[in-house]
Formats: C-alpha cells, sequence, structure tokens
C-alpha cells in the first residue's frame, strides 16, 4: 500500500526556509502571499492491506524517525 | 585518563580531537567506529564534528540509531562525561541525551566565523576551567546551529543553570548582533540536568593550540583530564 506522510514545522516555529520562500515569491510579484512555510513529503509504500495498521505503522514511523516532534508536527494519509 | 572519540560515516573532526587528546595532552585515546558498541573504557566520550550520515533527513537524526549511541546513553546515564561539538551536538539532541533542536540558521546560510561566548557554568567537566563570566573565543562552522527548544524547556535550562555557553559580543554582553545563527536566548551550548553532558556548536578541537592562532579550546579537554582524574 501506499502512504504519505508529510513532516512541517509547527505552527508558532519560526521557519527561516519559508519566510525566505515567501519573500522570494513577493520579489517576484505575487504580491498576494502572506505566509509560507516548508516541508517535505515522504511517499512509502508499504507491504499490507489494512488501511488502518498502515497509517497506525506510519504514525510510528512519523514520531520514531521523519519528525523531530520539537519543531516538527506532521500527518498521514494512506493513499492506495 | 582515557578518550573515547566515536566516529559516524561523514565525521570529519575526530582526528582533531584525536591529535588534541595524544599529541596536546599526552592522554590515552581511542577511534570507536559507530558500529561498535564498546567504549573501550573511555572516561570521557567525544562524538565530534562533521556531518554524520551526510546529515540526510535532518543533523543527527540518522546518527543517532548507530549502535555505539546506546552505550553512549548508557554511559551518559551512569554519569559518564560526553561532550558533542557541533554534529555531535547535534546528534545528542536528536538522541534525546540534551533537549531541544536544531534549526537552519537564520541567516539561511552556512556560517564559518569566530565567535565570542561567554562562560555560564563552570561545574561541568568540560568547563571547570574556564572562570565563569569569562569570555571565550572560538570558531563555528555550521549550517544548523540555531537552537530552539519550547519556552518552558528554555525557562528550566535557565533556572537550573545548564547553559553553558552563549553567544556574546567581545565585552561578554549578550546582543543580537553577535548571536551567528538565531539560537534561542543566544545558546552556544547546553548540559543535561545531572552536568556531564555538553554539547556546543563552536570548536573548541580547531583552536587547540598557539599555531592555529588561537589556544582557548584547550581548556574545555584540560578540563575534562582534571575533573575526572580528581575522580
Amino acid at each position: 500500500m501506499k502512504v504519505e506522510v508529510r513532516v512541517y514545522p509547527k505552527a508558532g516555529v519560526l521557519d527561516p526556509q519559508g519566510k525566505a520562500i515567501a519573500s522570494a515569491l513577493s520579489r517576484l510579484g505575487h504580491r498576494a502571499v502572506r505566509d509560507v512555510r516548508a516541508g517535505k513529503v515522504f511517499f512509502i509504500e508499504v507491504d499490507g492491506s489494512d488501511p488502518r495498521a498502515v497509517e497506525a505503522d506510519a504514525r510510528k514511523m512519523a514520531e520514531e524517525l521523519l519528525a523531530n516532534t520539537v519543531i516538527e508536527g506532521f500527518d498521514v494519509r494512506v493513499t492506495g | 585518563m582515557k578518550f573515547g572519540i566515536v566516529v559516524f560515516p561523514g565525521s570529519n573532526c575526530d582526528a582533531d580531537c584525536y591529535h588534541v587528546a595524544t599529541d596536546l595532552l599526552g592522554c590515552e585515546a581511542d577511534y570507536i567506529w559507530h558500529q561498535e558498541t564498546d567504549l573501550k573504557g573511555a572516561d570521557a566520550v567525544i562524538l565530534p564534528g562533521g556531518f554524520a550520515y551526510g546529515d540526510y533527513l535532518r543533523a543527527g537524526a540518522l546518527a543517532r540509531f548507530s549502535p555505539v549511541m546506546e552505550s553512549v546513553a548508557a554511559f551518559a546515564r551512569e554519569g559518564g562525561a560526553v561532550l558533542g561539538i557541533c554534529n555531535g551536538f547535534q546528534v545528542l539532541l536528536e538522541a534525546g541525551l540534551l533537549p531541544g533542536a536544531m534549526q537552519i540558521n537564520r541567516g539561511l546560510r552556512y556560517v564559518c566565523a569566530d565567535v565570542h561566548m561567554r562562560v555560564e557554568n563552570d561545574g561541568t567537566p568540560f568547563t571547570a576551567l574556564y572562570p565563569k563570566g569569562s569570555v571565550v573565543t572560538m570558531p563555528v562552522g555550521h549550517m544548523e546551529g540555531n537552537y530552539t527548544a519550547p519556552p518552558e524547556v528554555l525557562d528550566a535550562l535557565e533556572r537550573e543553570g545548564r547553559v553553558v555557553f552563549r553567544y556574546c559580543d567581545r565585552d561578554g554582553k549578550v546582543v543580537d548582533s553577535a548571536n551567528p545563527n538565531g539560537a534561542a536566548r543566544g545558546i552556544a551550548g547546553i548540559c543535561n540536568a545531572q552536568g556531564n553532558v555538553v554539547g556546543l556548536m563552536p570548536h573548541p578541537d580547531r583552536c587547540s593550540e598557539g599555531i592555529l592562532g588561537n589556544a582557548a579550546g584547550i581548556k574545555m579537554f584540560e578540563s575534562a583530564v582534571s575533573a575526572l582524574a580528581t575522580r
């Protein structure tokens, strides 16, 4: 099965990368941009057929390794 | 007195630390490959600078799963002296041996510069020979040195005297312009609650003899020798 894990800076945590991208977008003329936060997406393929078990497993992966939960939040989506 | 110097794939300051321990201090030292679990009778363990595992995912994130880290954690729990320098500090954070996390520098650039730090805690095995409140100059070289932690953790670090070094100007004033990376409250180095595990971003190993133009870092290693020899 396929599962996606999105990892991103927690709300309230300073995100220098997102800030730099926001100002670059603004310089390029995208004046409507108010804020950008930059994160990562992991596309993971796993053996299994129970979406709930796959989701639970992916959550564990995020907590153990993919995200640093001091500064990052994450969400998990089984995609097929 | 024996130093154990952990070598991850991608460590690049291990030989500098070995040189300081053996050639400059006349101590014993052994490299400990990250796949090993035997700390070889080390009295102090150093996690050196570099780019362990290429800093993939996050700096220090993969290194913490190396077999050696379980031994380092057990050694630390028993009160063993552990020093993480730069990437070694990042590994200690990811491993949970020290609290908090590193973010990319606020300027989004790698910073390579001499920085001044005020000694805030002279009670650790690695800072005993620096007078508290004195200003020490050391080089930094890093991309992710922007230390952060939840406000309550920062408050606890301050309250418990666990901020070991703070970026400052040459007169010892903690001002934002002297902060090379945006680290919260100017934090350059911290220790654990027992004080035996210390991490800092600047490199004492790169300023430990006169020929390098600065020998301020040698006292960190000498502190360990005098602290551990009298145990």
